[in-house]
Formats: structure tokens, C-alpha cells, sequence
């Protein structure tokens, strides 16, 4: 099978993230890491490839810094990477996103199943996905939390989706964009081995020139950015002599500020 | 000159601190308990067994720097981890790469350094530590074999490991105590063995501390590890490695300390403000931050050396007498910083401060480096050539599959 993950760079989830002065996002000195997501598609797409035989190659969108996600999938044990950069790219939403996107799977060629994360934690929108399932004209399963079938020859694929309910089984056919959510299971480490690897490989930049497109069209803005406003909160000890009396209290206190 | 750890360092580092982070609440419950944390087959799962070694040995082709980097990690996470390496890597597999022949390579060291079988060092005596020639223990020649008779005690992985290396007496009569001195592989499943833990121990409670004792076992002649009367050289050899690792992991510990009291001090008020704002809490995080630069930079140095095939005693004792000198003084100010809660195992410092004061004792007690840095400066000790000297780093033959 010839797979393809999508992977992003995001600062670390333990850097505090703010809106600067002049109205940036800043995240500090704190690390850049492969969106925490993008780990479960990873090892989905590596258990597929496992499973199935073929190769995944892992691809990003972005500056240098996009290889520090590159790099963790490879040495997860992707087999090759892609990076795509390009100036006209300085500017984006979750549709020009995913408009570059699917010009590397056609680009690719011959591919199978492509792999996303369930969103990206900076953005947190979950749109790119789809949006690119659909510009390729491919069947989309989101949330995805296992496959009971993958059928490469007869180009089938049932999985499991996580929904609020439960569980929802759904079948479609191959080629199939996917979005991986964390009930999979846990991603591996990286091994040593793939380490080694990763550190040393060279990772190709693609750019709309290579892809064939022109820079697409950026509609969602985000005209001006703002911190949340700061959460007051006030911490009240309930006292009483008896472990039943602090327990009604608590819940007469519940009722009273429609926590329930 | 250039201070950049390699993409791959820093790849290393990110991976094994993760695996610290999965390993923290087991060890939490098992020092409390005071048995051995079951955390060896999941480092062995990962190839952390095999950091420091080459591929074509079974090991993941990794310099030693990455193994100084790996024991910093682990000993930040608990000393316990750091020190299966400093056994099973520093002073049993790595003895026998740098001193085993090809057969003794292929048939100990490449499931050592695979984590298929667990390695440890048996050097230390009931009687005997820091006066090393003068061990009792005995080897008697029998033919095609020795037959070892005696006791270990203070050992790391007693009774956990497949192998060990052990160095006892071979010749009574030699005319210098060290020079009767010969060291062997041996399997610590032979008939005539017997061994078990150590309980009680003020720290590394979550890792394993024992006895060997040894009666009558047969040890084939083929597992000597370089000649007969070169054991004490293996030995000290093989102390460069340990202390090496022990240097790493104490810096570890002088880190965890320093984070664990920055947290700590930023959230905890007093007077109507952080404790992080008193100058004399200042002063204890200074005191750490610049011990863990300065242990850091010392380990770092002797991993080089090693890569470059240049010796480490000197720098590797250096860095040991340092790094645990200066993590006991972190950890103990880390308990001072938390008050009353450091002093329990709610918080991580007190377990801190538990592991970091064994240090200063094993891998050469801190007055026994104290000497050997002044002997150096002095000009009364010197580095002779070894009849063997410790294989430099070089990637390609390293990572050759």
C-alpha cells in the first residue's frame, strides 16, 4: 500500500501560549513538536503499513521548522518525507491548506490511504481533513479509533469512528482519506534505529512550481487576536461536623449555582 | 569548538525523557514498597539496553555521549534506571567490548547489548571497596577451568542479571596484590551460585541491591577477559565507564532538583509573595543551576574524550566527584526549598535526596577521587597506555548493519 500522513509542527502542549503586544501568537522559547495528534496518525499509518506491506511517507507543510515533525514521524519509522514550502504559502486557512495538500497526494501518485491527526492543536479547527478528502474526491472517515478491514486488493476499508454515542462502524472504498483519533492506542517511541536515520536524512522541498498549482486563494482572516479574558476563581471550604452535613451542604451549594 | 549536542542527541534525549516521564509512577509505587521496579524489559523493548555499544554487536550504534546523555535522562526520571546502565552497560558490556575477544563478543555481548540477557559488575567485597587489590575472593585454575570461590556484596542487579563480570584472585603469591588479580565472564545461572537483595537501603530502593555468593563455580577458561593478572587494569577500566555514567545520572539528579524547586518556588507564597522572590531561595536555585552547568559540562567532556579514544579516568572521576557531590547538595536544598512537604514522598525531593547520597560512595568513594585529582595535579599519577585501549566512536563502523 502506498500511504501518506500529513503531519504539522506545534509548539510543546506545556508552552503557555499568548497573544503579544502587536498581536501575534507567541508561545516563548517552548520546543516545537509534532502536533500530539498527528502521533496517532502516524502510528496508524505505520500499523497499516505493517499490516499490509507498502511505505509511508510523511509529509508537512511549512518553514524549517516543519522538520522537527518530519523528523519525529521518520524516526517513528516512516520511510520518506516531504516538505513543501513556498513563499505564496506565507498566508493560509484549513482550504488552501488542504488544496496543497491534495496536490502532493496527486503529485504522489498511486496513493492508498492518506492519514491525518484529528486537528492540530494551535489551530484546533479539524477542517483540513475533510477539505482535502474532498478536493481529491475521496471518501472521508473522520475520528477513526480502529480498522476491523483494510482490503487493498478489493480497495475496501471498514473502521470504527469515535462519536458521542459510542461507536459508529463504516465501510467505503479505497482511496480514503482518514483522521486518526486517540482511542487507536497508544503512539510508539521512536526507536534508535530510526533515530539515527532521521537525524541524517535529507527531506526534499516541494514548491507550488513542483506541485503544479498556483498559491490558492486564502479566505478566512483573523483580523485581530486577543488573550481569553482571566478567570477569576474563588475557592470556598465547606465545613460542618459531620462528613453527611458537609456532603448536603455541597449539594444544596451545587443546586444553587446551577453547576447541575 | 562546538557545545551543540547533534539532531541526534537531541532526538535521544527527547525519547528516553519520555520514557522517564512513563516511568515515574511505577517508580513512586515501588520505592515505596521497596522492591524493584519491573521497568528493565520495557528499556530493553525500547534499545536503551544498547546505547553506547555498535550495531554489529547487537547495540544501537550510538557514541558515548549518547550514553551520558541517556543516564542524565534516567537519573532525572529516578537513579534506579540509571543504574541498570551504569551495570548492565558501563561496567558489564562495555568491559567486554573494549576488552573480549570476538568469540566473547558474539556470545555475551551481543544479547547484552540486544537487552535479551541483563549484565551487572561483582568488584566489591563485604570487606573490600575502595582498597580493591587486596580482595579475597579467589579463582583457582583446574585445567580448562577456574573455580571461584567467594562473596560479592553491594551489587547493582545482583539478583536480576544473567551475567556478571567478576574480578577475583588468581595468584596468591604475586609479588604486588593487584597484579593477582584476573576477571571473568560469568554465567550467574552456574551451579555453586547463590545471591539475593539487599533490604534496608536508605536509597535506590526501587532497583535491585545484593549479594553473590560463590561456591565451587566452574568457570570455563574461555571466559577470562584478557589475560590472567590483568584484572585490576580491566577493573579501574571498567570504574572509568562506571563513573562515567554515574556523572551523567547525578546531573540528571541536580536537574530534576532545580526544576522540581522552580516549580515549586513560583507557586508556594509566603509573606504575600512567591517563595521564588526570597533571596536566600534565589540563592539555593543559583547554587543548582550553576552545579548543573558545571556537572554537565564535565560529563560531557569525558564523552568526548571517549569518542575521541582519548582516556577519561581522569575526566570521568572528575565529573563523578562533582556531579554527586553537587546533586546531594541540590536535592538537600530541593527539600529545604518544599519545608515540611519535601520531607515527605508527596513530593519527588525526598526520594531525590535518598538516591543522590549512595553516589558519593560507589563507582570510587568521593574521598577516593578527592585523592586521585590531587594525585594528578601533583604530578604522582599518570596514565599508562592499556595493553587494549577503549574503541573510539566512529559512526560509519558503528552503525554499519
Amino acid at each position: 500500500m502506498k500511504i501518506v500522513v500529513f503531519v504539522k509542527v506545534t509548539p510543546d502542549t506545556a508552552a503557555t501560549v499568548k497573544v503579544d503586544e502587536s498581536g501575534k501568537v507567541t508561545w516563548g522559547d517552548a520546543p516545537l513538536v509534532l502536533n500530539p495528534w498527528d502521533e496517532y496518525a502516524v502510528e496508524a499509518a505505520l500499523q497499516t503499513k505493517e499490516a499490509h506491506g507498502g511505505s509511508v511517507t510523511v509529509v508537512s507543510m511549512g518553514d524549517e521548522s516543519a522538520l522537527e515533525a518530519i523528523r519525529r514521524a521518520l524516526a517513528m519509522g516512516c520511510n520518506d518525507a516531504i516538505r513543501i514550502e513556498d513563499p505564496a504559502l506565507a498566508e493560509d486557512d484549513s482550504l488552501s491548506t488542504a488544496k496543497v495538500l491534495a496536490a502532493a497526494v496527486n503529485k504522489i501518485g498511486d496513493v492508498d490511504m492518506v492519514f491525518f491527526g484529528r486537528q492540530a492543536i494551535d489551530g484546533d479547527t479539524g477542517l483540513t481533513p475533510p477539505q482535502t478528502a474532498r478536493l481529491l474526491g475521496w471518501p472521508y472517515i473522520g475520528l477513526v479509533s480502529a480498522f476491523r478491514e483494510i482490503d487493498p486488493d478489493g480497495k475496501k476499508l471498514t473502521a470504527e469512528r469515535t462519536i458521542e454515542e459510542g461507536r459508529q462502524v463504516l465501510s467505503t472504498q479505497l482511496p480514503a482519506v482518514v483522521s486518526v483519533a486517540k482511542d487507536f492506542g497508544e503512539p510508539r517511541y521512536p526507536s534508535f534505529m530510526g533515530i539515527r536515520k532521521a537525524a541524517r536524512a535529507k527531506v526534499p522541498v516541494w514548491s507550488l512550481a513542483d506541485l503544479g498549482i498556483e498559491a490558492p486563494a486564502v479566505k478566512v482572516r483573523l483580523p485581530e487576536l486577543m488573550n481569553p479574558p482571566k478567570r477569576e476563581v474563588q475557592c470556598e471550604f465547606i465545613e460542618g461536623d459531620t462528613p453527611e452535613e458537609i456532603a448536603e451542604k455541597l449539594a444544596d451549594k451545587i443546586l444553587a449555582e446551577k453547576v447541575l | 569548538m562546538d557545545f551543540a549536542l547533534s539532531k541526534e542527541h537531541q532526538m535521544v534525549v527527547d525519547m528516553v525523557r519520555r520514557f522517564g516521564a512513563e516511568a515515574v509512577p511505577v517508580i513512586r509505587e515501588y520505592d515505596r514498597k521497596h522492591e524493584p521496579a519491573p521497568l528493565i524489559p520495557r528499556m530493553a523493548e525500547l534499545g536503551i539496553l544498547g546505547v553506547g555499544i555498535p550495531v554489529k554487536y547487537g547495540g544501537q550504534g550510538l557514541d558515548y555521549i549518547s550514553l551520558g546523555l541517556v543516564c542524565e535522562e534516567l537519573e532525572a526520571a529516578d537513579s534506579t534506571l540509571r543504574v541498570v546502565m551504569s551495570v548492565h552497560m558501563g561496567l558489564c558490556a562495555q568491559t567486554i567490548f573494549h576488552w573480549g575477544t570476538e568469540e566473547q563478543k558474539q556470545k555475551y555481548l551481543v544479547p547484552l547489548a540486544k537487552g535479551e540477557k541483563i549484565g551487572c559488575g561483582a568488584f566489591t567485597e563485604p570487606g573490600h571497596g575502595s582498597d580493591f587489590a587486596h580482595i579475597q575472593m579467589t579463582g583457582r585454575r583446574e585445567g580448562d577451568y577456574y573455580i571461584l570461590n567467594g562473596e560479592k556484596m553491594w551489587i547493582s542487579l545482583a539478583s536480576l542479571a544473567d551475567y556478571a563480570i567478576v574480578t577475583v584472585r588468581t595468584n596468591p603469591e604475586a609479588e604486588k596484590p593487584h597484579r593477582g588479580l584476573s576477571t571473568f565472564i560469568v554465567d550467574l545461572h552456574s551451579p555453586g551460585i547463590k545471591r539475593g537483595d539487599i533490604k534496608g537501603k536508605l536509597g535506590v530502593r526501587a532497583g535491585s541491591t545484593g549479594w553473590i555468593a560463590f561456591q565451587d563455580v566452574k568457570v570455563p577458561v574461555e571466559n577470562r577477559l584478557g589475560e590472567e593478572g590483568e584484572g585490576f587494569k580491566i577493573t579501574m577500566s571498567a570504574f572509568d565507564r562506571g563513573r562515567y555514567t554515574v556523572a551523567a545520572g547525578a546531573t540528571g539528579l541536580i536537574r530534576a532538583s532545580l526544576e522540581a524547586s522552580v516549580r515549586y518556588a513560583r507557586e508556594r507564597e509566603t509573606f504575600g509573595v512567591p517563595i521564588a522572590q526570597h533571596q536566600l531561595i534565589k540563592q539555593k536555585i543559583a547554587h543548582m543551576a550553576r552545579d548543573y552547568e558545571m556537572a554537565r559540562a564535565l560529563y560531557l567532556q569525558a564523552g568526548w574524550q571517549m569518542n575521541q579514544g582519548s582516556r577519561a579516568t581522569r575526566m570521568a572521576s572528575m565529573a563523578k566527584w562533582f556531579a554527586t557531590e553537587a546533586s546531594f547538595r541540590a536535592a538537600s536544598e530541593a527539600v529545604q526549598i518544599h519545608g515540611a512537604y519535601g520531607y515527605s514522598d508527596e513530593y519527588d525531593v525526598e526520594r531525590y535526596l535518598r538516591n543522590a547520597r549512595g553516589a558519593m560512595i560507589y563507582e570510587g568513594s568521593n574521598e577516593i577521587h578527592t585523592l586521585i585529582q590531587a594525585d594528578y595535579a601533583l604530578g604522582y599519577r599518570r596514565d599508562k597506555p592499556l595493553r587494549l585501549e577503549l574503541p573510539p566512536y566512529d559512526p560509519e563502523e558503528w552503525q554499519e548493519e
